[in-house]
């Protein structure tokens, strides 16, 4: 309970550090870092509902982060809805497409789903890609407008960007923490332990797969949403493989299946690319085999290694107490016994 | 009709260059069973040797291939050694993204090395013929002959060898193969090398009609595990005859259907394919 409790005000103290960020660093550059990362976060949250908890390699995410945000700029600009119809409607249409995709794609496992995924990311980068007339080609997709208010709500400054961002980010992180601690969570991680154990236990596997990918999906494709209303240009290489290697890398450095390990994976590699801006293209060349020699040495992650070795720590003192609580007992019947001789004396 | 057999030559050439690719990639999988998503750097990095050492060494063209499929080879053994067998017991899920790291840090290293544009391959081939109103390069020749010779040779390799027989018995029965004293290990890294050279032939060989980039394998690679999926995943004849079907079909879809759509066929024939059988075709049973 005090565990539960510790946890529950970093938390909040994390929360209050976010919430007071612009106002403590008034750098408008670092707040656009900031904002980007956040919008890094809600992505790879999606992708870390169904890789790091379902167990399933999906190599098309950064597809359907690109389909959100095609599909916000073409609604907004081409048709010309109004900002909010046109942001729930790019949801709702990734979700479906993500809904057809992963009726077809949840029938195959391990290899050819990666490989099934992977080919599905490169045909929505090869649609965008070539589509001009409707996405604009290589040149790109421009004029997408900022968010548009709310009764008096506003969202044309970065500060107001960053709060609402935010506030999305915080609805993703307690949709996810609600979801991992019910009893559909636990049937995700069945399924991902073993999923032949999972069917003889009864739990409809297929149908928990899909709602476990769409639901990622959906996370993926508000993601896209909001980055083409914060950039507000948009080009084709949004849904290239890099993009869905860049995800791959920070949920695997923050640690998979864990609810922290976005936030600080994300945080972490944005911060250090900062720091290596020197090597620009090249930063692969120190990120791949850190994502290599991860997955060898360190397959947990930051947040996953922590709570392990919190767990295993635990562990330690509760063996330790059991042993001290029995030392005492056998001091004290010792000592019970040398009483005793000593009456009987 | 001049057209549409220009059109089926063209897809023989294409057709060469992915079986070569699919071969390796295939062999990997049937021993290892694990979609080495890296193979693509290394017929990127196949490509890349050649150049280097036609430009910098002077070696003809050749040799420069030779030396290329030894060093590529020799790269796809250190990677078999440095991430795939430490991972060996691991979930499906991480090698996987080994092999993704690989890649991001291979194709990092050509564009550090060799900087990001595009480089042209010189051929002593280049000269045009023509046969019966057809024309084409000698360099297109030169592909589809020298994919069918090494395909011979694996072919002999596989079945008349020691070596040969027990990459094939390993890809049956890892277990097995180890019970009848089989060095799974010394197999696993003889393996690698053969992939690996197989995909620097297929670079080097492709590389004078198309070019040389850092990105230059990741199409190639996609359309590899389309033609491994399309032929039976470790299926060896499978990669052949599907390289072939794959590069007829995009080059008749590229002349019949639309050029700028061509590279979505294979992608689109590989959805078809597991919407159909998940397990991919061919399928074999009980594995």
């Amino acid at each position: 309970m005090a565990a539960f409790e510790k946890r529950r005000l970093w938390l909040a103290v994390l929360a209050a550090l976010a919430l007071a960020f612009p106002l403590l660093v008034t750098n408008g550059y670092y707040l656009h870092m900031m904002t980007i990362s956040f919008i890094w976060m809600i992505a790879v949250y999606g992708l870390n509902l169904f890789a790091g908890y379902t167990g399933y390699l999906s190599l098309a995410h950064a597809g359907f982060f690109a389909v959100g945000a095609y599909t916000l700029g073409i609604l907004t600009v081409k048709v010309g809805l109004p900002f909010w119809w046109a942001f729930v409607l790019s949801c709702a249409f990734t979700s479906l497409l993500g809904l057809v995709i992963g009726l077809v794609a949840l029938r195959t496992k391990e290899h050819f789903f990666a490989i099934y995924t992977l080919c599905v990311g490169y045909i929505i980068y090869l649609v965008i890609d070539k589509w001009d007339s409707l996405t604009g080609g290589v040149r790109g997709f421009i004029g997408i407008p900022a968010p548009g208010d709310i009764g008096p709500l506003s969202f044309q400054t970065p500060i107001a960007q960053y709060y609402l961002i935010l506030f999305f980010l915080f609805a993703v992180m307690f949709v996810m923490y609600r979801l991992v601690d019910s009893l559909t969570g636990r049937t995700y991680i069945a399924i991902r332990n073993s999923e032949e154990l999972a069917l003889t236990l009864g739990i409809s596997t297929m149908k928990n797969k899909l709602a476990s990918f769409v639901l990622s999906v959906f996370f993926t494709s508000l993601a896209g949403a909001l980055y083409a209303s914060f950039i507000r240009f948009l080009g084709p290489d949004i849904a290239y493989v890099t993009v869905m290697f860049d995800f791959l890398t920070y949920l695997l450095v923050g640690g998979i299946g864990t609810l922290a390990g976005p936030v600080v994976g994300t945080l972490l590699i944005t911060f250090l690319s900062q720091q290596l801006q020197f090597l620009q293209d090249y930063r692969m060349l120190i990120f791949g085999p850190v994502l290599t020699l991860l997955i060898i040495f360190y397959p947990h992650g930051i947040a996953g290694g922590f709570i392990r070795y919190q767990a295993k720590r635990a562990e330690v003192r509760r063996l330790e107490q059991k042993a001290n609580q029995t030392a005492a007992e056998l001091a004290a019947s010792h000592q019970g016994r040398s009483e005793r001789h000593v009456e009987e004396g | 009709m001049e057209l549409f057999i220009q059109q089926l030559l063209n897809g023989l050439t294409v057709g060469s260059v992915y079986s070569l690719v699919a071969l390796g990639l295939t062999l990997v999988y049937g021993i290892l069973h694990i979609p080495n998503f890296a193979h693509g750097a290394l017929y990127m990095m196949g490509g890349y040797v050649t150049l280097t050492a036609m430009s910098q060494a002077g070696l003809p063209y050749g040799l420069a291939i030779v030396v290329s499929m030894v060093a590529v080879g020799l790269l796809g053994v250190l990677m078999e050694r440095l991430v795939f067998y430490p991972l060996r017991d691991a979930p499906p899920l991480h090698d996987k993204i080994a092999a993704i790291g690989i890649l991001l840090f291979l194709e990092a290293f050509a564009q550090f090395v060799w900087g990001a544009d595009y480089q042209t391959m010189p051929t002593p081939y280049g000269n045009v013929i023509t046969v019966f109103g057809l024309t084409l390069t000698v360099q297109r020749i030169l592909i589809i002959a020298s994919t069918v010779v090494i395909m011979i040779l694996l072919y002999l390799f596989l079945k008349k060898t020691f070596i040969g027989a027990s990459i094939i018995a390993m890809a049956q029965s890892r277990e097995g193969a180890n019970l009848v004293g089989i060095n799974t290990n010394k197999v696993a890294m003889m393996t690698f090398l053969l992939s690996g050279g197989l995909a620097a032939l297929a670079a080097s060989l492709a590389s004078p009609i198309n070019l040389v980039f850092p990105g230059m394998g990741h199409l190639v690679i996609l359309k590899a595990f389309v033609i491994i999926i399309l032929g039976g995943m470790g299926s060896i004849p499978g990669a052949i005859v599907g390289g072939y079907i794959l590069g007829f079909s995009e080059s008749l879809g590229a002349t019949y259907v639309s050029n700028d759509y061509k590279d979505i066929i294979a992608f689109v024939i590989l959805v078809i394919i597991l919407t159909v059988k998940p397990n991919g075709l061919f399928a074999k049973e009980g594995h």
